[in-house]
């Protein structure tokens, strides 16, 4: 029996009800309005409720209704392409519905009722299924959304109805009476159930070549990008958006800026998916709950988001997500926390941070299904450090649980080094794993050209330092000339632009020939160095322009292939100085 | 309406009442003093057993047995046509001597969110004459550029400029400017006055005044009735709107003040842990909307307490604005006006703003090239500090020069000079012919071919004057 209790208190966006006595993390609806809330703390007859709302206006005694359900998700064809709010309102409708502006109380399906899809139902009547198992196919725009069985759910197929439906109507019925229908419901807080886990050994290539080259993530594995304002964190994550190979892209505007999703919402159906050719929006599901929506539904927004990951997850696909940020979602706990008066810990952030973030992160993971299938969910995560400092809790106990650390800087920013992610802090605990990947996929010579780039930006580190006290006239022209080859690494290889057609995306292949034909120039250049050639023509080769400019032509290929051939002829013209 | 005389406590901005009949969360109470005047609060906290009220003008004169009456209704802003050449006070109420505002409407002061999905990318440029914003941080409609200053420096100045001088090149649209001052000085506000008047300014603006020795509460509710007025502008009656808030340094101080009051868990340096939120509700309110003429551009100043960026204020700013313009005192004690860190500020839209048909093909690769070797010739200089200029490379001295030049020529400009974009391109490409061509990494070759000065016969902009002074 779902009861009706009434409004006690009300302070900002927390509720304190009585007269109901519903099960934590419940679902109420508050007020008049029937403000959706969750109920986050129970005291004796008290039921304390943040609402996914403004509560101005609300007083004491207005009703509470009980739904007696946690906070459910609509899982099922319709996703994609689909622009939801923090607890799954499609954006759309409630611009169709509303106007401009997001009006307190509106209600919207998170899917539409109304589209008929063409089911082909693939078990037959007699068939077992349990949960999990794919019993009907569909084309969601593109992509062959496969219909499942809700986890907990077995029986024997009694019956089918393939043909077109809506995503309410019967397409398997079983023996028992269940009817499975092409959407089914799921707790927003709940992990979907998964038979075993395997081990990342894919790359999750993005066509950012510091990413891929130095610092590469794993289908499944979990990265984190922190850096101060300005630094680049959102281009970094719409790049990764854009450009990862993953079949499914989830994308979490958690607290961010509102115009940063209305780029996204113009951009990606614009551009076209390099693996598929098809318009990138029809892969991506985007979760937009922006600084100035409430703050309640901006804690549920990443739980939304990583559900509906699972869900394709389970299909089999390799899905990617992103959130934006995470430190906005811990700055929404930690509000909510201290309206609820807890006990703060460290900064004031709740002393479950720290759980929280690590149960986010694995719900990450590449893993067996239930259906038998594999599939993987990456987390890349934004960390908004406070006054970019990575000692903070947000950042520190991020970094505790994910493998791959992009740091962001704002030293490169404002040099306006892009991407701006610092070479010398960063890591990646996956590059040994993938090291054979690369050397089957792209080349044998893989792993030698990472050191050797590695190995050449962390000497150039150690010779700055000395150039700082003595100036770089004073140094060996050996050490001269590393500086100027690990220049030739950051501005060549390392810089890459995000807003050039061309430079924005560049494939294995075309990075390996790129920082190949880098280290071909710094091997003659090092011979004829030797020869006593001057530094300074080394240095100023016109062939060193052309490299440089290659990555901005559409033919880059043949060209790097011929200033490949070139290089050495070229620097062995050089005449040795005369002493 | 019932006049109820059961406060229990008064602490600060708050008071408390008891035994009252059920009242709203957020809703307008005016309390009565013994001497027949009246003072306005708000309620934060409401339950069956009391509610707290932060009164906006300050306790003073507040006793136990004071009546409180509760008015129904969240707080509105009257707002109509009429209301532009008009001077409020913080809480909205005439300044100016003139009739109070007969409302076309009463609006909620607290707004709603923008659907992000009707939202619509800002990318008009807007040309506000300054190099260091057009060139290398550029502005465009329905964006929030706030300037990050520090005590003494000429923020008001600049924005002042900005006002003035601010246009979307090719339209003769509608446009008006809603100002509001949250706890500035007299001298400041007149300052603002002054200008606004002399230019003619005043005629299409709305000004809000809540100044140093007003009640700081109110300054919580002065920039949110200047952004509702700013809304009704611009989506009721298809106005562009140029909103300049300033000091934001002093909301937070206000909002600070009530979350002590409050007796609620401090975040960082004491300032409360929804600042971030509440910052947001106030700067997402720029932008532009999908079938809505207007738009709202927002340009906050703040004074960044011990020049500190990394202060809360200057730091939550920044995470939910569309870049920064953050000024130097280096520069300024240099000489320098407007004294813009460029190396430090950044826009975010910019690249929506410019390129071909909006301002100029070569305009991103020019910006880009002028911050790298600027933020080369910078590092330079702390070379030379240590081991003197006479051991620098050619090239590198070179870089050295361009620095000084950079600041002299082009962040270096008149208040009353309002470069075109063409003239800050020119400039630009006349500073970088002085250094080596094979150092323009940036450049794509084809506009070296075009705009740079050894290759191109005569001026690509034949007929103009060349940039500068």
């Amino acid at each position: 029996m779902n009861r009706t209790g009434e409004v006690y208190r009300v302070a900002g966006p927390v509720v304190t009800a009585t007269g109901i006595s519903p099960s934590m993390s419940d679902v109420v609806l508050v007020g008049d309005e029937q403000l959706m809330g969750e109920v986050i703390k129970i005291v004796g007859l008290q039921s304390i409720i943040q609402v996914y709302e403004e509560t101005a206006g609300i007083k004491p005694g207005e009703p509470v209704a009980e739904t007696g359900k946690s906070m459910m998700l609509e899982l099922g064809p319709g996703l994609l392409g689909s622009v939801y709010d923090g607890i799954q309102r499609p954006l759309s409708v409630l611009m169709e519905k509303e106007g401009t502006f997001i009006r307190r109380g509106a209600t919207a399906n998170g899917l539409d009722r109304n589209v008929r899809w063409p089911i082909t139902v693939t078990v037959k009547a007699g068939d077992r299924v349990k949960g999990g198992d794919i019993i009907a196919e569909t084309k969601e725009k593109n992509v062959v959304h496969r219909i499942m069985v809700p986890p907990g759910i077995s029986g024997t197929v009694a019956q089918v109805f393939p043909g077109e439906k809506t995503v309410e109507e019967v397409i398997v019925k079983l023996a028992d009476g269940t009817e499975l229908k092409p959407m089914h419901k799921w707790p927003v807080r709940l992990p979907r159930p998964v038979t075993g886990r395997l081990m990342p050994d894919l790359p999750l290539t993005t066509g950012q070549r510091i990413l891929d080259t130095m610092f590469p993530l794993a289908k499944g594995g979990t990265a984190a990008i922190p850096g101060g304002f300005g630094t680049g964190k959102t281009v970094t994550q719409q790049q990764l958006a854009k450009w990862s190979d993953a079949d499914i892209v989830v994308y979490v505007g958690c607290g961010e800026r509102g115009n940063e999703m209305t780029e996204v919402l113009t951009e990606f159906p614009a551009l076209t998916d390099p693996k598929t050719g098809d318009a990138l929006i029809n892969r991506t599901v985007l979760i937009a709950n922006t600084s100035n929506m409430p703050v309640a539904a901006r804690e549920a927004s990443v739980y939304t988001g990583v559900t509906i990951a699972e869900y394709y997850r389970d299909m089999g696909y390799d899905v990617s997500l992103m959130a934006d940020s995470t430190s906005r979602w811990a700055e929404a706990m930690k509000e909510i926390s201290s309206r609820l008066e807890e006990m703060p810990g460290e900064e004031g952030y709740p002393a479950y941070l720290s759980s929280r973030l690590s149960q986010f992160y694995e719900r990450g993971g590449r893993s067996k299904n239930l259906n038998g299938s594999e599939g993987s969910i990456s987390i890349i995560g934004a960390v908004s450090p406070a006054g970019g400092d990575f000692s903070e809790p947000v950042t520190q106990n991020t970094l505790r649980i994910v493998k791959v650390f992009w740091a962001l800087d704002t030293k490169l920013r404002e040099r306006r080094h892009f991407p701006a992610i610092n070479w010398l802090t960063s890591y990646s605990l996956y590059s040994k794993t993938l090291e054979a990947w690369y050397q089957d996929n792209v080349d044998p010579e893989w792993t030698q050209l990472r050191s050797w780039a590695m190995n050449i930006l962390q000497k150039e580190a150690e010779l700055l330092e000395i150039a700082q006290l003595v100036g770089t006239d004073a140094m060996p022209k050996e050490q001269r000339l590393t500086l100027e080859m690990a220049r030739m690494v950051r501005e060549i290889f390392l810089q890459q632009s995000a807003f050039h057609d061309v430079d924005t995306f560049s494939s294995m292949k075309r990075q390996f020939a790129l920082l190949n034909c880098i280290k071909m120039y710094s091997d003659a250049a090092s011979e004829a160095l030797a020869r006593n050639v001057s530094l300074h023509e080394i240095a100023s080769l016109p062939i060193r322009t052309e490299l440089t400019r290659a990555k901005f032509e559409k033919d880059m290929d043949n060209q790097l292939a011929s200033i490949a051939l070139r290089i050495r002829p070229e620097m062995e013209k050089l005449k040795e100085v005369s002493v | 309406m019932k006049d109820y005389r059961t406060i229990t406590k008064i602490a600060g901005p708050l008071i408390f009442v008891e035994k009252t009949d059920p009242v709203m969360f957020s809703e307008m109470v005016n309390i009565l003093l013994p001497d027949g005047s009246i003072k306005r609060g708000q309620v934060l906290d409401t339950s069956r057993d009391h509610v707290v009220v932060q009164i906006f003008e300050g306790t003073a004169g507040i006793g136990i047995n004071s009546g409180v009456r509760f008015l129904g209704e969240t707080l509105r802003m009257p707002v109509s046509r009429d209301i532009i050449g008009r001077i409020l006070n913080g809480s909205g109420d005439p300044l100016d001597g003139g009739p109070p505002i007969i409302p076309d409407k009463k609006l909620d002061i607290n707004g709603s969110a923008i659907n992000p999905y009707a939202r619509e990318s800002p990318k008009e440029f807007i040309q506000t004459g300054i190099s260091t914003i057009d060139g290398t941080n550029t502005l465009v409609r329905g964006q929030k550029l706030p300037i990050f200053s520090g005590s003494g420096l000429p923020h008001n100045e600049m924005a002042l400029q900005i006002a003035r001088q601010a246009k979307v090149r090719g339209t003769g649209e509608d446009f008006a400017v809603v100002f509001a001052a949250m706890g500035i000085t007299h001298e400041e506000a007149e300052h603002f006055m002054d200008d606004f008047e002399r230019t003619g300014a005043l005629k299409r603006a709305v000004v809000f005044l809540n100044l140093a020795d007003d009640p700081a509460i109110e300054r919580l509710i002065t920039p949110r009735m200047a952004l509702t007025t700013a809304e009704y502008l611009a989506f009721e009656l298809d106005m562009h709107v140029l909103v300049i808030m300033t000091d934001i340094t002093n909301y937070c101080e206000a909002l600070r003040q009530i979350g002590a009051a409050r007796e609620e868990v401090p975040g960082r340096r004491g300032y409360p842990g929804y600042m971030y939120t509440d910052l947001a509700t106030l700067y997402e309110r720029a932008g532009k909307v999908k079938g809505k003429k207007g738009s709202i551009t927002q340009i906050p100043i703040l004074s960044m307490p011990g020049d500190d960026i990394t202060h809360p204020i200057p730091d939550l700013t920044a995470y939910i604005t569309e870049g920064q313009i953050v000024m130097s005192r280096e520069l300024h004690m240099g000489g320098i006006y407007p004294p813009v860190n460029v190396s430090a500020s950044l826009s975010r839209l910019m690249n929506a703003g410019i390129g071909p048909k909006m301002t100029r093909e070569d305009h991103k690769v020019v910006s880009d090239q002028l911050y790298a070797a600027y933020a080369r010739g910078k590092d330079l200089r702390g070379i030379v500090a240590i081991v003197g200029k006479e051991s620098l490379s050619e090239k590198d001295s070179k870089f050295l020069d361009f620095a000084d030049l950079f600041e002299k020529r082009f962040i270096q400009q008149d208040t009353n000079e309002n470069r075109t974009i063409e003239d800050t391109l020119e400039l630009s490409w006349e500073l970088l012919n002085s250094i080596p061509e094979d150092e323009l990494s940036r450049i794509d070759a084809k506009f070296i071919q075009k705009y740079h000065h050894d290759h191109r016969e005569k001026p690509a902009t034949a007929g103009k004057a060349p940039a500068g002074k």
